[in-house]
């Protein structure tokens, strides 16, 4: 098993997201910029993927396509085996709000709004009641620490905190999948480690999770890592196996796979 | 999605940006109170004409002489123009006629002159001293404030009584003294005060009041002597008869005259109803162009909220992109910001309704307002309507923004 194919991997019925020969050009011919050269790539359900790769290789640009946020400009994206290609600008909308939480570098928190306003926005857009929300909202941001800390606003929150409440907001709808690009590119080691365990409990409890990141320490945690160049899939490789980042950290994950499984549970994560 | 999510989103729009909403809604509520009260402005002065020829008598047909195309000519040629153009008692009793003018109720002779009152020292030049018969004060709507009126027999008699007017009477006797039984003199005769006048108040630039009334006898053998009366007042039997009974005076006075059919007549009827038909369409065209100067005010403020709708998506276009992502679908960011756009508009207009009718209980320019209900509806069905015309173009703008550039907005 593993190997350069992921495809076949930690096998779901269906995967996640297919990608077939994307490409992504900006610009006009004159000044064409190919961000995509082809990418191909398949993500089963449940899988915790890190995607890495030099500044400018093309990682946020394929993210916001499996992120229904952009289009390619060719080839086939389907999301849960639906051609998004398809869909009408409703439609889409609703895949954003249902199927696909997002967390981004910058947090991209709605400023002067409460963080427990900020969670339930997502539910909003869903069409849950007010008290429901509100209960989910709560439970998201206990979930990530910051019980106490509901109707603060983004500008009263640290960055930790910050991308902590990005994160409950990406999870309060339940999506079945969850991006996110660079998530700790602003944040310090401490801060780094408390989102990266809520991303190891959310991979826990069953979701899958496609991230950006720059750091290898922060790649560890995913069960596969994904290298872009040039706008180019370039390795695709499988946590254990033979290319895999860095042999010591492995064998220290699955010691703590069961503690971690527990704490899942006890979160209304599902 | 509910709507009601859509609106506190649009409450909290405007309230992160008070003072830029404020102003905005400012520019609305100048445009609509402008419209409330320019057209109750327009109205109040439309009224005010009205009234002024209510107090005249709305039944009120007035003779006079004119030296008209023919009548001039003659005039100049015989040199007496008493011979054309007088207006005699004589006409004036031919116009009280049940089978040739039905729907002449009264008639009174009418001769005027300004003489100078003195009382005891104190002087004063009566604007207007009308020597008449009793019919005169029912036809121009006169009532009495004290006293009796003239009666047939102070005409009959040449008696010298006098009845006159608030100004009249306060200038001669003050505030104080009862005039009544009091003697006047009236170019150095002595009148006796019969009665006082209940005051009109002023129509337009003439003070109705600076008045008096004196027996047409009397007030011909003293002071204007026995040529021509000034006019005939006749009283028709309804306002609708009045123009019946013009047509009755012009053939009893042309017969009575010897006019040819095709002569200019040497006298004129001036019709009170068609007086006040005139200055209907007169101060309606007044309104028309006071309301349109105001709409004009309430469209400038309509572009004013598409601005700030403008600058408002543009600032908040990473907000928007949020949105976006998190699932929001078109028709939720459209609604958002129009339901802002709209809101301004009927914020404004509403604050625009309360200032133009508390404008409206002011007197301006010397026109007491009267409000027009039909003004208060449009202007706040305009100002709604503004909001989602103006604001639509900025709120489809932001509901067409793509996801990942609003994102990615600066
Ligand atoms: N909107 C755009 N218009 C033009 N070119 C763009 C646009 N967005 C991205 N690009 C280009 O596409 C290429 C890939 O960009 P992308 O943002 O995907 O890189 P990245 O791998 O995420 O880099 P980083 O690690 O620095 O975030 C870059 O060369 C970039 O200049
Ligand atoms: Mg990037």
């Amino acid at each position: 098993m593993g190997g350069t194919d992921g495809a076949d991997g930690a096998g779901g019925p269906q995967p996640v997201i297919e990608l077939g020969d994307v490409h992504k050009t900006y610009g006009m011919d004159g000044t064409a910029v190919h961000a995509l050269r082809g990418v191909s790539l398949t993500v089963p359900t449940g899988d915790y993927v890190a995607i890495m790769g030099a500044s400018g290789s093309g990682k946020s640009t394929m993210m916001n396509i499996v992120g229904c946020l952009d289009v390619p400009t060719s080839g086939r994206y389907l999301l849960d085996g639906i051609e998004v290609e398809h869909l009408s600008d409703r439609q889409l909308a609703l895949v954003r709000n249902r199927k696909i939480g997002f967390v981004f570098q910058s947090f991209n928190l709605l400023p002067r709004t409460s963080a427990l306003d900020n969670v339930e926005l997502p539910l909003v857009y869903a069409g849950v009641g007010t008290a429901e929300r509100r209960r989910r909202a709560k439970a998201a941001l206990e979930l990530v620490g910051l019980g106490e800390r509901l109707s603060h606003k983004p500008n009263e929150l640290s960055g930790g905190q910050q991308q902590r409440v990005a994160v409950a907001r990406a999870l309060v709808t339940a999506p079945s999948l969850i991006l996110a690009d660079e998530p700790t590119g602003n944040l310090d080691s401490t801060s780094s480690a408390d989102v990266m365990a809520l991303f190891d409990r959310l991979h826990r409890a069953g979701r899958t999770i496609v991230l950006i990141t720059h750091e290898h320490d922060i790649a560890e945690h995913a069960e596969r890592a994904i290298r872009l160049m040039d706008g180019r899939i370039v390795s695709d490789e499988r946590n254990g196996a033979r290319g895999w980042l860095t042999d010591r950290r492995s064998a220290g994950k699955h010691e703590s796979a069961g503690k971690h499984e527990s704490a899942a549970k006890h979160g209304s994560l599902t | 999605m509910r709507i009601r999510e859509v609106f506190r989103f649009a409450f909290a729009g405007l309230r992160a940006n008070k003072l830029r909403s404020a102003l905005t809604t400012l520019g609305i509520l100048i445009g609509v109170g402008a419209v409330i009260l320019l057209v109750a402005v327009g109205k109040g002065s439309g009224a005010q004409v009205q009234a002024n020829i209510n107090k005249l008598g709305t039944n009120l047909l007035t003779v006079s002489r004119q030296a008209g195309g023919f009548g001039q000519r003659a005039a100049r040629n015989t040199g007496t123009q008493s011979s054309v153009s007088a207006l005699t008692t004589a006409d004036a009793q031919a116009l009280v006629d049940p089978t040739n003018a039905p729907d002449v109720l009264t008639s009174s002779p009418v001769v005027t002159a300004s003489p100078t009152a003195t009382f005891s020292g104190a002087t004063h030049q009566i604007a207007q001293l009308v020597g008449t018969v009793p019919a005169y004060f029912s036809a121009t709507n006169w009532d009495l404030a004290e006293g009796s009126l003239i009666t047939d027999d102070d005409v009959t008699g040449a008696r010298k009584v006098i009845v006159i007017g608030q100004t009249v009477a306060t200038d001669l006797f003050g505030t104080t003294m009862d005039p009544v039984g009091q003697r006047l003199q009236i170019n150095s005769v002595p009148y006796t005060v019969e009665g006082v006048l209940k005051a009109k108040g002023s129509t337009g630039l003439n003070d109705a009041d600076d008045f008096a009334v004196a027996p047409l006898t009397t007030v011909q053998d003293s002071l204007t002597g026995f040529g021509s009366l000034n006019q005939i007042v006749v009283e028709a039997k309804s306002a609708s008869a009045t123009t019946a009974a013009q047509d009755e005076i012009t053939s009893i006075l042309s017969a009575r005259h010897h006019l040819k059919a095709t002569a200019s007549p040497d006298f004129r009827v001036l019709n009170q109803q068609s007086l006040l038909a005139t200055s209907d369409s007169t101060t309606h065209t007044f309104t028309v162009l006071l309301g349109a100067v105001a709409a004009i005010s309430l469209v400038v403020g309509g572009i004013g909220i598409t601005n700030i709708m403008l600058v408002t998506v543009t600032e908040r276009t990473r907000e928007i992109g949020i949105r976006k992502a998190l699932g929001a679908p078109r028709a939720a960011i459209l609604g958002q910001f129009l339901i802002e756009a709209v809101l301004l508009s009927l914020i404004g207009g509403a604050l625009g309704v309360a200032a133009g009718l508390i404008g409206t209980r002011f007197t301006v320019a010397g026109v007491k307002p009267v409000i027009v209900p039909a003004s208060i509806a449009l202007a706040f069905a305009v100002s709604a309507l503004i909001g989602l015309f103006f604001g639509s173009f900025p709120a489809n703008r932001a509901a067409k923004l793509h996801p990942i550039q609003a994102l990615r907005h600066e």
